[in-house]
């Protein structure tokens, strides 16, 4: 067949994934901040500003699972395995953040209770797929199309950066996303942490740059060799950009571009990790084609998802639609 | 705690503890989202109040069971990866792209208006916010339907080769999806997920029946439920009766296991309705049977011959006790909601549904009756597949990842801990939040709903003092307790 099936499939789910880290990742860095506000009216304003959209941004993990699943057995199967707890850690941690958007208004005597478990769940949940992603960047050792490394492969200290990387990111997608959509003191407050989180995020992403070329020689040779080194050039340039329009904008209370210039960097680090991957699926031991189910597989979810892929993003795109603009923080109580 | 197990037990007990704990909520969420998009139509076709005064009621406790659906689903997603990467690795092309049907037509969909839904009633008007509930409870529908045609295509595989590096690769997909058992086991589970939900709606209305503070709003909802109990009920006798035949057809070694037929019966076989089945003598002690009726439900014909597990190697046979019993549990309840559904239409008739206290009592007990039903019938199901993951094709020993065992106890005891201590702290605020029913509106307390069902009162009067709430905006469903 003329698709190479494998390879749109492994743009869709790395879409997916994309797609689930900067929605999911605003929301889970709302709760990342809950500990540094601590009045209860902002925390109930913050979590309004999430609670209608959390759970579809969370679907977005499902998919990747999914989608791992039906179209990458092979690497489903390995890189669980390989991550076993941070997978259950994350697991769990989101199970106490999941609740506690609904379990927190239906009580007074433990709301401080499903308050850190917002808090403590959402901040677990970020460090834990920081570290799984630093794990994956390590390499993931398959022999006999089953994971074939120890139970603490993950840890090292580089996952560790990468954890405490993905935490301040979420952090600063959190707190963007506050500036955008709250008013008052509240948002005076946001601009404050999205400033030390800008400032954190960047500070953790040149690290992690600096460190992974030395990973592996692939990596380093990847980087340094025409054409990806011509991304390795732009990417300063496109960070320091992306930083100026934050400060900018939190300066200047042009409230929707710091969020959108976060999400910027977001995207210039994810194709980033794109570069030091492909054509790997699981690096460096299984690439997108040895990992990929039969075609027959392949071809009748693809069907499905060009039909209802656009429709999602529809949907989803009115449900933000409806709950655009400042938040009303009196609309919330009665 | 679990020092003396292997890593494939542990990963059993673990999978069947999380799933069990799943289908709960889908058992649940699934009637629920049904009666809510019942509800809100009722509404706007007779614009009665007390129809959306149920559906903001019953809504704070969907959004409540539907959280812990998906927190509690999404690690059973992540937990074929976990726990069964061989099985994830072999089976995946086949019942991956199902599961990923479901989360694009199904879990999107839920996911992307539940919020309009719980949100937005003041936005987005009632029209489109009555689109918004249809589309969650559409979604619930559609996940069953996918992921039962996963779980049916394991008990029943069809429409499938193996490769050379041992994996499942779908040849047919329109055998792999209806395959043999799913349309058996789609429309039991369907009437289970409705029967659970009227069971508990029908508990709550007859709970506040009893206390008599909002007859109004109590009576209502008992009188949907009852009905709705009265009509599944039977329904659900039937699937389940065409359930077993099919199974007959395709797992017959699982219907051994239920009737507790150790023994082959060339003439006819009996029904033992009670026993203790002790597998290590190949035999039920102190069963209590009724000649020949086996063969009559079975195969229609008293003297039928049926096979029993004499005629399969013991490796091969699942563990008979618990699907002997589960079996039991679940058809016993069945009629026992039956029971529950004659009373009702017979109180119905005599004009005393609003006023027998017995009916009423019972209806209470019978609350949690389905989520019990579930459980068993679940149960015996899986249980019944063993010792295979994909029957026939695909033992469970050999599904397992290459974990090590002290990996999965740790987790398996986390998972345990977190499920009681988040799970139980759920169900507390569902079930006060279904002990506070705001009272009617003055002026038709002690009166029954027959009689004031062409009163209403004026919209938007507001509640007496007892914490009522009312149409929400947005972030409105989120009221101090
Ligand atoms: C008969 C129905 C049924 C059955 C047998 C299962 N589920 Fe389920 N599941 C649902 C019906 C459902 C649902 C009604 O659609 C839920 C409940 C709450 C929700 O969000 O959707 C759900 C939620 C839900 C979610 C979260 C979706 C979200 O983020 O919105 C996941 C990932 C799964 N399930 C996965 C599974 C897996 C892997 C199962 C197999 C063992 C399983 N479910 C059994
Ligand atoms: C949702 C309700 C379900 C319940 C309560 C349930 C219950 C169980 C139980 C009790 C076991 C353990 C059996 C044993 O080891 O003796 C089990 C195993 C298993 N079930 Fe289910 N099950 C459910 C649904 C499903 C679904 C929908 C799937 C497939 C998508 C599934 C796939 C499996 C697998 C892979 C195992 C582990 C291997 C095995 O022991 O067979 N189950 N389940
Ligand atoms: C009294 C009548 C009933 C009969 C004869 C009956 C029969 C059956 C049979 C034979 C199975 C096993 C199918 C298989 O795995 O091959 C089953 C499974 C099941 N039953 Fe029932 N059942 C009855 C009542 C109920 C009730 C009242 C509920 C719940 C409210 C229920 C819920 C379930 C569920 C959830 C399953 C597992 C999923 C499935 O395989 O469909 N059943 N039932």
């Amino acid at each position: 067949m003329a698709l190479d099936l494998p390879f749109i499939w492994a743009a869709l789910i790395a879409f997916a994934v994309l797609a689930y880290v900067v929605l999911d990742g605003f929301d889970l860095g709302i709760g990342i901040l809950f500990p540094f506000f601590r009045e209860k009216r902002d925390r109930d304003v913050m979590m309004n500003s999430v609670a209608p959209v959390w759970d579809g941004n969370e679907t977005w993990l499902v998919l990747g699972g999914g989608g791992l699943l039906a179209v990458f057995p092979l690497a489903y199967a390995t890189i669980l395995p390989a991550l076993y707890a941070p997978i259950i850690a994350m697991l769990l941690a989101l199970i106490f953040r999941g609740v506690a958007f609904e379990y927190r208004w239906r009580t007074k005597k433990a709301e401080r209770l499903w308050d850190w478990a917002f808090a403590g769940g959402s901040s677990v949940a970020a460090l834990m797929q920081g570290i799984a992603l630093g794990a994956l960047v390590q390499g993931i050792d398959v022999q006999n199309r089953a994971y074939a490394g120890g139970w603490w492969d993950w840890l090292t200290p580089f996952s560790l950066l990468t954890g405490l990387a993905l935490l301040v990111g979420y952090a600063l997608l959190g707190a963007t996303w506050l500036v955008m959509r709250t008013t008052g003191e509240l948002a005076e407050r946001a601009r404050h942490y999205a400033l030390l989180a800008a400032i954190a995020t960047i500070a953790a992403m040149g690290a992690v740059s600096l460190w992974t070329p030395f990973l592996k020689p692939d990596y380093l040779d990847r980087w340094f060799r025409y054409p990806t080194a011509l991304y390795t050039v732009l990417v300063p340039l496109m960070v320091i950009g992306c930083f100026l329009v934050i400060v900018n904008g939190l300066q200047n209370k042009h409230d929707t571009r710091p969020f959108l210039a976060a999400l910027g960097l977001f995207v210039i680090a994810y194709i980033g990790i794109g570069i030091s991957f492909y054509p790997y699926i699981v690096p460096t031991s299984v690439t997108i084609w040895e990992a990929a189910g039969p075609d027959e597989s392949l071809l009748f979810l693809l069907i499905g998802a060009a039909v209802l892929i656009p429709a999602i993003l529809a949907y989803t795109a009115y449900a933000y639609w409806v709950f655009r603009g400042k938040i009303d923080p009196e609309e919330g109580y009665h | 705690m679990f020092e003396s197990f292997d890593a494939t037990i542990l990963a059993r007990i673990q999978f069947a503890f999380t799933v069990s704990f799943h289908i709960i909520f889908p058992a649940f969420s699934i009637g629920l989202a049904s009666y809510l998009a019942v509800l809100e139509g009722l509404h706007l076709w007779t614009k009665k109040p007390v129809y959306i005064e149920l559906f903001d009621f019953w809504k704070t406790i969907f959004a409540l069971a539907f959280g812990m659906g998906v927190v509690s689903g999404i690690v059973m997603s992540y937990q074929f990866g976990t726990n069964w990467s061989v099985f994830s690795d072999k089976a995946g092309p086949v019942i991956g792209p199902l599961m990923g049907y479901e989360v694009l037509s199904a879990f999107f969909l839920e996911a992307g208006f539940l919020g309009v839904m719980l949100f937005g009633r003041k936005r987005v008007g009632p029209g489109l916010h009555f689109f918004a509930t249809l589309m969650v409870a559409f979604g619930t529908l559609m996940s069953a339907t996918w992921i039962l045609s996963v779980n049916s295509w394991m008990h029943t595989p069809a429409g499938f080769a193996m490769n050379d590096v041992g994996q499942f690769v779908p040849t047919d997909w329109w055998a792999v999806i209806f395959n043999p058992s799913f349309p058996y086991r789609f429309t039991h589970m369907v009437l289970a997920a409705y029967l659970t939900t009227a069971l508990v709606v029908g508990s709550v209305g007859a709970y506040h029946l009893l206390r008599r503070t909002a007859p109004l709003r109590a009576g209502t909802m008992f009188s949907m439920a009852t009905g709705m109990i009265a009509v599944v009920a039977p329904l659900q006798i039937a699937a389940g009766d065409a359930h077993g035949l099919n199974t007959l057809e395709h797992q017959p070694v699982k219907v051994m296991a239920m009737e507790g037929h150790f023994d082959s019966h060339p003439d006819g076989a009996p029904l033992i309705l009670f026993g203790i089945p002790n597998q290590a003598e190949k035999r039920v002690d102190y069963a209590i049977e009724v000649p020949k009726l086996s063969s009559l439900i079975l195969k229609h014909d008293l003297n039928a011959p049926l096979n029993g597990l004499d005629t399969v190697p013991d490796e091969l046979e699942p563990p008979v006790e618990i699907v002997f019993f589960s079996f039991r549990v679940m058809v016993a309840l069945g009629f026992a909601m039956l029971g529950l559904g004659l009373w009702s239409l017979y109180c119905r008739f005599k004009g005393t549904l609003y006023s027998s206290d017995w009916l009423h009592r019972f209806a209470v007990v019978m609350g949690p009756a389905g989520f019990v039903a579930v459980l068993a019938g679940w149960i015996t199901t899986e249980v019944g597949r063993q010792p295979y993951t994909v029957y026939g094709h695909l033992m469970t020993a050999q599904s397992i990842s290459p974990i090590s065992a002290p990996a999965v106890a740790s987790s398996l005891i986390a998972f345990i801990i977190v499920y009681f201590l988040v799970f139980g702290a759920g169900t507390f605020y569902i079930l006060r939040l279904m002990g506070r029913l705001p009272r009617d509106p003055h002026g038709h307390l002690g009166q029954g709903p027959i009689r004031t069902a062409g009163i209403t009162p004026a919209p938007g009067l507001p509640d007496s003092p007892g914490g009522a709430h009312h149409h929400s905006g947005h972030g409105g469903a989120h009221h101090g307790a």
